[in-house]
């Protein structure tokens, strides 16, 4: 044994390719399974991809860094079902690119945080956390408010998406703009198309100023549906026991 | 010549980059690459220029002592920006600027761990990879300016990558936050490093390649593989910055900590052993304990290590399957890794007396002491039910800690300390005094910090799952935020004194650098002498 590993200690190639070899098997008995074994994401009711205003608000979720501190993942635990709802589901985040469980509870864990604050609740938080809550260690984030969402890109970010798998339609990536801007209008003319392309999303103006589309509005959207897309009452959770 | 070629075309892509992006952030970065790549042709220009220096056949000890200065530089940025985040927990209202959103958290947090593990960690790995593979193979850096142009690339990165967090260009991914375009130039980069490493490996002058290499060459092929895999991304415009991630929600995430982990155990320490293999032996003057050891515990630590990553996502929405697995190997991985502890703290027998009198050397000891510790209390915190109390808690961050202060952060001073008089050729260091002052400095930091961690961590969890009499959760979510702060200031205080010892280093080398020794100096231990080529191990 010690004789044979003389030969490699003599050849740096073959060296390298044992190495290489070594070292790929783990990840390929671990990871490509989940690539097609059919149990990995469950069946459920009511997911669908963002609207173009909520994955702008996720960009912005992203960008600041929200997931060093807060997870997006409930695991069934008691504890945890009672404090947060519903352990979530592998479905809930398929149109995830990249996923945003966290590894970190510095914050609450914010996977069903949607529905759970009010709009204006989320806007002052977010400004000045420790005004609503004395005890928190956030660091504020007023500046959201001022900033106008850049969205030159909403209909390059739809299509980037759809190369990496998300569903989004030709009509979606066409109307990604004014969806922007129908999703905090409920007066607008286009307010039944877009619900038409984007069931249950939430229409209306989310930081309170109808001047100017803000990322606070994206933000808010975005955390407005975290968690409110799978419908419980209908989803069976025997049935998807791995 | 093919340098040339790669600064020229670098040049004119970030100028087309710069012309056409309309994303500000990307703008940044386009002029950033085109400045550095500007600076590099002349470079390249005025060396071509000069007339050759130096024997051909000399060791390139340049690029070392380069790679020594960038390491306490960044090692200094790094631990100075985990005490402004620590030092953030603890008084929230500190150093925040209502209008710049980089002074946040959630912008710092990537700093700081980058600037450690890649800027610190990083450049220690390639100087003592390219000094210990020059000395081992008994052979000059192969690929002429290719060494350089590694150093001066992988820093390149480290900048792209550190004005990309503050400006809020991330992935999102831990530990391989940059985007896209920072991702292909570290790929080119480190492609050209494992060239250099193996070319040298090939004109080594001794028959075996030496035991620390192989570990280096684990490190450097191992972390190929996890960058490339980690980083498949669609961006959304070839002049914007922003990327979006190949796979989605649980095969991301599986993907992502199979990365994670493997940073850890590829990146942090295989390379790490890779200077334990040399550095502890050569100040000790003692042989590798056993060279069968080093050969067990090779190979079963590289084929275990790389299936941990499911550790990190017990009770999620990954299937049971593969938390199983990556439980089991990590409970598996435990004895490869004291495999490692052993044979280097056992290369001490015979000169353990040196502890007493060589405060460098029994900072490498400390060092691998710290690294069986925390290689044990890693698969404790992978069983899946210590893990239910442990995961989204402080412990995960002192467990961390103690890892990277106590393993990485030590060898690293170890191989620094050694590295400056070898290299400048000084006898000895300016002060063996203050090294004492580093170590116990610094070692009642990790104390504070590990120790408040797990205080902190537990305590936490246990609130988190805590009823009261009635059957209701005790605890509302910011009641255990609110427990936290007095762990979270002495965090902070464990924090700086690191960092104070650091400082202390960093003054000691430049002295020794320049060739001061201190008035008054007790104990003068002559450092080991420049080491011969010879391969240490028995045979």
């Amino acid at each position: 044994m010690l004789e044979k590993h003389k030969f490699l200690e003599r050849h740096g190639l073959i060296l390298t390719i044992a190495i290489l070899v070594t070292v790929s098997i783990g990840g390929m008995v671990e990871i490509a399974p989940l690539f097609y074994l059919e149990s990995t994401i469950e069946e459920v009711d009511g997911m669908r991809p963002y609207s173009p205003l909520e994955l702008a608000g996720r960009d912005v979720y992203v960008r600041e860094g929200c997931y060093l501190c807060h997870s997006q993942q409930i695991r069934p635990l008691r504890d945890e079902v009672e404090r947060y709802g519903h352990y979530s589901l592998a479905a809930e985040s398929m149109y995830d690119h990249p996923f945003q469980w966290g590894s970190k509870r510095t914050g609450p864990d914010l996977a069903r945080v949607g529905g759970k604050y009010s709009d204006e609740w989320h806007r002052q938080h977010l400004a000045d956390p420790r005004a609503l809550v004395p005890e928190s260690v956030m660091p504020p984030y007023a500046f959201l408010q001022s900033r106008a969402l850049d969205y030159y890109q909403a209909a390059a970010r739809l299509k980037a998406n759809r190369a990496v798998g998300v569903p989004y339609t030709d009509e979606m990536i066409e109307n990604a703009e004014s969806d922007l801007r129908a999703q905090v209008d409920p007066l607008s003319d286009q307010y039944e198309a877009f619900l038409a392309r984007y069931p249950n999303a939430q229409v209306r103006n989310f930081d309170g100023d109808a001047h100017q589309l803000s990322e606070m509005d994206a933000l808010i959207a975005y955390m407005q549906i975290l968690g409110a897309m799978v419908d419980f009452e209908t989803y069976n959770a025997e049935e998807n026991y791995r | 010549m093919i340098i040339a070629v790669v600064l020229g075309v670098g040049a004119l892509l970030s100028l087309f980059v710069a012309a056409r992006t309309v994303d500000p952030l990307m703008e940044v970065h386009a002029w950033t690459f085109l400045t550095a790549f500007i600076l590099g042709a002349f470079a390249l220009a005025s060396h071509i220029s000069s007339p050759p220096r130096g024997e051909p056949d000399a060791y390139e000890l340049g690029v070392v002592k380069a790679g020594v200065f960038a390491s306490v530089f960044w090692g200094i940025a790094g631990f100075t920006a985990g005490l402004v985040i620590a030092s953030q927990l603890a008084f929230p209202d500190l150093f925040y600027f209502e209008n710049a959103p980089w002074s946040n958290f959630g912008r710092l947090r990537p700093l700081h761990t980058s600037a450690v593990i890649f800027a610190f960690g990083g450049n220690v790995l390639i100087a003592t990879s390219f000094y210990v593979v020059q000395r081992t193979s008994r052979a000059r850096l192969a690929g002429g300016l290719a060494p350089w142009f590694v150093f001066w690339g992988y820093n390149l990165f480290i900048v792209i990558a550190a004005t990309g967090y503050l400006m809020g260009v991330t992935q999102s991914r831990e530990y391989a936050e940059p985007e896209w375009y920072a991702d292909l130039w570290l790929t080119l980069v480190w492609v050209t490093y494992l060239l250099v490493f193996l070319g040298t490996i090939w004109r080594r002058k001794e028959p075996h390649i030496y035991v620390a290499n192989w570990f280096y060459l684990s490190f450097i092929v191992t972390v190929a593989m996890l960058h490339i895999v980690n980083n498949l991304a669609v961006p959304v415009s070839l002049t914007g910055s922003k990327s979006y991630s190949l796979f989605a929600g649980v095969q991301d995430a599986l993907t992502q900590w199979w990365y994670g982990h493997n940073a850890v155990g590829f990146f942090l320490t295989t390379g790490f052993l890779g200077i334990m293999y040399y550095f502890i032996p050569k100040r000790a003057e003692r042989p590798i304990y056993s060279y069968r050891l080093s050969i067990v515990h090779f190979w079963s630590l590289i084929f275990i290590y790389i299936w941990a990553g499911p550790h990190h996502l017990h009770y999620t929405a990954l299937p049971e399957w593969a938390q199983t697995l990556g439980m089991t190997f990590s409970i598996m991985l435990w004895m490869p890794s004291w495999g490692g502890m052993i044979n280097g703290l056992m290369t001490l027998s015979g000169a353990w007396d040196k502890l007493r009198t060589d405060p460098v050397l029994r900072m490498m000891v400390v060092s691998v002491a710290f690294y069986g510790m925390s290689t044990f209390e890693g698969p404790l915190m992978a069983i899946r039910s210590v893990n239910a109390l442990s995961h989204y808690t402080d412990w995960t961050i002192g467990h961390v800690h103690s890892g990277a202060l106590g393993w990485v952060g030590y060898i690293s001073f170890g191989a620094l300390y050694c590295l400056v008089p070898w290299l400048w050729k000084r006898k000895t260091l300016y002060s063996n005094t203050l090294v004492e002052w580093h170590f116990w400095i610094s070692t009642i930091g990790i104390v504070l910090y590990i120790t408040s961690m797990w205080v902190s961590g537990i305590m936490q969890g246990l609130m988190w799952r805590a009823y009261n009499e009635f059957g209701f959760l005790q605890f509302s979510f910011v009641e255990t935020v609110e427990a936290m702060h007095p762990y979270y200031i002495i965090r902070a205080t464990g924090g700086a004194l690191f960092l104070t010892g650091a400082l202390i280093m960093a003054y000691n080398l430049w002295r020794t650098a320049r060739g001061d020794i201190r008035s008054g100096e007790q104990n003068l231990t002559p450092a080991p002498s420049t080491p011969s080529a010879q391969p240490i191990a028995a045979q």
